[in-house]
């Protein structure tokens, strides 16, 4: 049977972010297309301006409330998907000001760096609004490949290929694995609809392969937050990708692995908490642990950075095991860690690329005595590390603070469990943030040089922008968390 | 905080608690090589400080010195129903009165002695970061508030150990930290199973004593239990004090000044305002534990204290020893204890910080503080060997000073705790005979600290100097010094003689809190 082609009807103002960062895309490969290659500068320009653009409909679209619901419900703007669409906005304009000097001066290609990083974006803003498993696969690919090409970026350095082959190869292994969940979900339940799928799940008898295609879509969103067992590509290819993308990787692209679970979880299994919670409550003590414990370990600071990133995405899996109780709840407390290390995970990648300009490697002692002869950076750097270990008055502190509360709320053995072990991972965390903050401040520089670092204007801009930000969210979590305070997943889910 | 509400903007507390922090953002404009307008800046700014605070303080009205005054209540982070409220009642007015008096006299302390390797502008913003977080938890009345302030003190302290240190700081400064920081997770999460199970998803401090009796018995254990942990370390109480003599030794004079002086009394300010009053039915089942831990840390104490080799060490044990006391005291849950642990913190407070900052000029000038190598100080600066004479004997528990009204109330607190009969869990002994044993230890523990501080006295300030530095030229205290010395030997001296300056104000508060405590 042939079907006529009845065009959906389209809300233009909910998709206007989309439509805005997919028109500067377009510009960009215009402008890249007409520009010789000396004077590419403009492309970053561009691609920053065009994400701040793409902030303002997402602005008006808070203004305005409400829930917008397009193409029979696979596609809904609301305030988590607003939320988060602010918070991939932000971050990648944060990440362009990090690129700016690092790719002009590196004599990589500058034009489809900036170009691939908004496809990316691009891809993690449709993820937060995706509500079936065919937008939410697409959105997952669109975020991933650029993401593979960008992380083996730096073309001349071996490590830099391993990275970005290794990325690739797990990403993809992940993908069929996910595929193949999915695959499963839509044979069973003859649906792609995230809503249709639970309900279609909530009885009483489930069919065991409906076990196996949860665990298969945990698992391949698993590898996406580099959730413990499937974090091993995560430090190489850290470690080798170009700083700036180790830093998009390390929140933009591990928040969006977070946001499709959140959506895949509460969305399709609300009602099948009884297999999910255990698997969450496994992977989340496997995480944390592992993550910190060999985070103690390392030498070198980025390699540092990606075991605690590791570590904290057990901090923020930790509600998901306890989300049949707590419902919304986990939702908002994760969206709110989200947030605030997307703050100052940011800051500390960018601390780390203005002292590299001076120090020209990654290795912890080679910032030795920082303070010394860049006292701002130190001080900035240790703020960042202080506030991912959670200490008050910096904004990690309410981050950890709201998966405390809603472990505990949850007033269950697997709640109060997880809140003992967050306490205990806490506390060997500081350790080794503590101690990049030590040798910064209190160790002699190594070879008495203490010449000062230059520090080009956008660096200062994203060292001071999430400085702030990370001083005020903890003074004022308020801000915060008042905008995930509509931010729910369960209401669209009809109980049966 | 409510920006918009009046009440926070008009309200003394506020700026009390705020302008150190402002001042130390002024600090951070002036560029570093001026040293002299960064001491300027940071002694005006404490002063102000102390100002705002007396105006707090003579404003009280100590007829009705119970009720919490000045109270400011307003929106801060309505996500959680955590709220911005503040106010002194009797117990927390001493300890503002003390962080207020301390503060000021460090930073001028600091006028010639800023530790090696220097940066006065770094040192003096840490204090004045320090100084709002001590005022900020004295104030607090909420229990979220409270936990930010408690633990803003540890960035400062921390760096203030790890870089100005002694040699061995950095396993100091790191230890104080992981140990505070293991205190503290517990701590938040009996915090919010406080909310939670309480029903009543409040942090107030001021409701929440009336509604946590719903909590059943095995709940309140547990969050006792984090608390006693999360505040015992703080104290620190035997056996998680171990962080203590280490965070003393390390620290620059001032650091060990304000550890003593101020944050210690952090954890035993929690235990008087947070968790006896909110739990005063876990805290009876604990009683026995909390008294026993605390007569081991005055005999352990003491008996480190006659092994220490070195001044500073030796002053640090006593801490431990003297915080025994002080936890005995609140272990009676009595009215008289708990006004008795107030006073002990107080004198505490005052003889500690004396006795380090003492210590702090003994080093400098003699470039070692091992006691076998000291002697006559009397003979070459005799002013300073009289204040260390002061001070020792002060903290002994001579009548006619401060220290007494400290040690022997507490002693004699224990005699008589409160909920005699209760059969305890220490072999199923009354809660009667296990205190005056505790409180025959106490008292033995007394003799010990006559004799190590009579020992550390005599070999430091009598005999004849060393042959080592027989030659060299000892300066007295100088005029630094002497202003900041001369207000707390006054004060110990003054409280020593008429110690109803303090009891008069805590009483009052303590009285019917004790009353609410006992009738659960």
């Amino acid at each position: 049977m042939l079907l006529g082609f009845e065009a959906p009807s389209i809300d233009f103002h909910a998709l206007a972010p989309e439509i805005v960062v997919t028109a500067t895309l377009a510009v960009l490969i215009l402008v890249d297309a007409f520009t010789p290659k000396q004077a590419k500068s403009a492309q970053s320009s561009i691609a920053g301006l065009g994400l701040l653009l793409a902030l303002v409909p997402v602005v008006t679209l808070a203004v305005d409330g409400g829930t917008r619901v397009m193409f029979e419900g696979a596609f809904v703007v609301d305030t988590f998907s607003l939320v988060l669409t602010g918070l991939f906005l932000v971050s990648g304009y944060v990440v362009i000001l990090l690129s700016q000097t690092y790719i002009a001066e590196g004599d990589y290609w500058e034009g489809e760096y900036y170009q691939l990083l908004l496809a990316s974006i691009l891809g993690m803003m449709v993820m937060a609004s995706a509500r079936d498993l065919i937008t939410v696969f697409i959105a997952l690919e669109l975020l991933s490949i650029p993401a593979y090409m960008l992380a083996a970026w730096r073309k001349r350095d071996l490590r830099s290929d391993e990275a970005g082959i290794k990325y690739y190869l797990m990403g993809v292994f992940a993908s069929a694995v996910l595929l193949y969940g999915m695959s499963l979900l839509y044979g069973l339940t003859g649906t792609t609809m995230l809503s249709e799928i639970a309900t279609k799940l909530a009885g009483e008898d489930v069919p065991s392969a409906a076990v196996l295609a949860i665990v298969f879509i945990v698992v391949g969103f698993g590898f996406k937050v580099s959730a413990v067992p499937f974090h091993t590509w995560a430090p190489d290819t850290y470690e080798g990708a170009p700083t700036p993308v180790t830093a998009f990787l390390a929140v933009a692209s591990k928040a969006a692995g977070f946001v499709a679970l959140m959506i895949v979880v509460f969305g399709a299994f609300p009602f099948r908490v009884d297999i999910v919670e255990p698997l969450f409550w496994a992977l989340a003590v496997a995480t944390m642990f592992v993550g910190n414990l060999i985070a103690l370990r390392q030498t070198n600071v980025v390699r540092m950075l990606a075991y605690s990133g590791i570590a904290q995405a057990g901090y923020m899996l930790a509600p998901l095991a306890v989300a049949g109780t707590v419902g919304d709840a986990a939702v908002q407390s994760i969206l709110i860690y989200l947030m605030i290390y997307a703050t100052m995970n940011l800051g500390a990648f960018a601390v780390v690329i203005a002292a590299s300009r001076k120090t020209r490697s990654g290795e912890l002692t080679s910032f030795a005595g920082l303070v010394r002869y860049a006292p701002g950076l130190a001080v900035a750097m240790a703020m960042f590390l202080f506030s991912l270990a959670g200490i008050p008055p910096l904004g990690g502190w309410f981050a950890k603070f709201g998966i405390f509360k809603t472990l505990v709320e949850a007033d269950s053995a697997a709640g109060y469990s997880l809140a003992i072990i967050v306490g205990v991972n806490s506390v060997i965390a500081l350790f080794y943030y503590a101690r990049v903050a030590k040798t910064m401040i209190m160790d002699d520089v190594p070879d008495g040089d203490l010449s000062p670092v230059q520090v080009p204007v956008s660096l200062r801009a994203a060292i001071s922008i999430t400085l702030v930000l990370t001083v005020v969210f903890g003074i004022l979590p308020q801000l915060v968390a008042g905008l995930t305070d509509n931010a729910t997943l369960l209401s669209a889910v009809a109980v049966p | 905080m409510d920006f918009t509400s009046g009440q926070f903007w008009t309200s003394p507390i506020t700026y009390m608690v705020f302008v150190p922090v402002v001042g130390a953002l002024v600090m951070l404009l002036v560029p570093k090589a001026n040293e002299t307008a960064h001491k300027v800046l940071a002694l005006v700014t404490s002063l102000v400080t102390a100002a705002i605070g007396i105006s707090i303080l003579t404003a009280f009205n100590y007829d009705s010195a119970g009720e919490l005054q000045g109270v400011v209540d307003t929106d801060w982070i309505p996500f959680i129903n955590a709220n911005w409220i503040v106010g002194v009642d009797g117990i927390s007015l001493p300890m503002i009165a003390l962080t207020l008096l301390i503060v000021p006299l460090c930073v001028v302390y600091s006028w010639d002695h800023i530790p090696s390797p220097g940066n006065a502008k770094a040192f003096l913003i840490l204090i004045l970061v320090l100084d709002t977080g001590m005022l900020g938890s004295f104030v607090a009345q909420d229990l979220i508030l409270f936990f930010v302030f408690f633990e803003v003190v540890l960035l400062p302290m921390y760096f203030m150990i790890g870089v100005w240190g002694g040699e061995n700081r950095q396993y100091a400064s790191i230890k104080f930290f992981l140990y505070t920081l293991f205190g503290s997770a517990l701590m938040i999460v009996a915090f919010i199973s406080l909310y939670f199970l309480s029903g009543a998803e409040t942090f107030s401090m001021i409701e929440l004593p009336g509604l946590a009796q719903s909590i059943t018995h095995g709940w309140q254990l547990v969050i006792f239990g984090g608390m006693l942990i999360g505040f015992g370390i703080k104290v620190p109480m035997f056996p998680v004090h171990t962080w203590l003599p280490d965070a003393h030794t390390q620290a620059p004079t001032v650091g060990s000044v304000i550890l003593a002086a101020v944050l210690l009394k952090l954890g035993t300010y929690g235990f008087i305002r947070i968790a006896i009053p909110i739990l005063p039915e876990a805290a009876r089942s604990y009683q026995w534990l909390i008294g026993l831990l605390a007569v081991i840390g005055i005999i352990y104490g003491a008996l480190c204290c006659l092994a220490q080799t070195d001044m500073k060490r030796l002053i640090a044990f006593s801490s431990v020893a003297h915080m025994g006391y002080v936890m005995l005291a609140i272990a009676t849950l009595t009215t008289f204890g708990i006004n008795a642990a107030i006073f002990g913190m107080v004198a505490h407070g005052l003889i500690t910080g004396m006795l380090f900052f003492v210590a702090g000029s003994t080093k400098e000038r003699y470039h070692t503080l091992e006691i076998k190598r000291l002697g006559g100080l009397l003979k070459q600066a005799p002013r300073m060997g009289w204040i260390l004479g002061l001070a020792t004997m002060a903290s002994l528990g001579l009548p006619g000073l401060a220290g007494f009204w400290g040690e022997f109330p507490a002693i004699l607190s224990a005699y008589d705790p409160t909920n005699a009969d209760y059969s305890t869990g220490f072999f199923g002994v009354s809660n009667l005979v296990l205190f005056r044993v505790f409180m025959v230890v106490a008292a033995i523990g007394t003799v010990f600290a006559a004799g190590y501080l009579l020992f550390l006295f005599q070999r430091v300030a009598f005999g004849v100097p060393s042959e080592e530095f027989e030659h060299e030229p000892i300066p007295d205290v100088n005029r630094f010094e002497w202003i900041a010395w001369v207000p707390m030997l006054v004060l110990i001296v003054v409280l020593g003689v008429y110690p109803n300056l303090i009891f008069s104000v805590t009483d009052s508060t303590v009285a019917p809190m004790m009353q609410l405590a006992a009738g659960g």
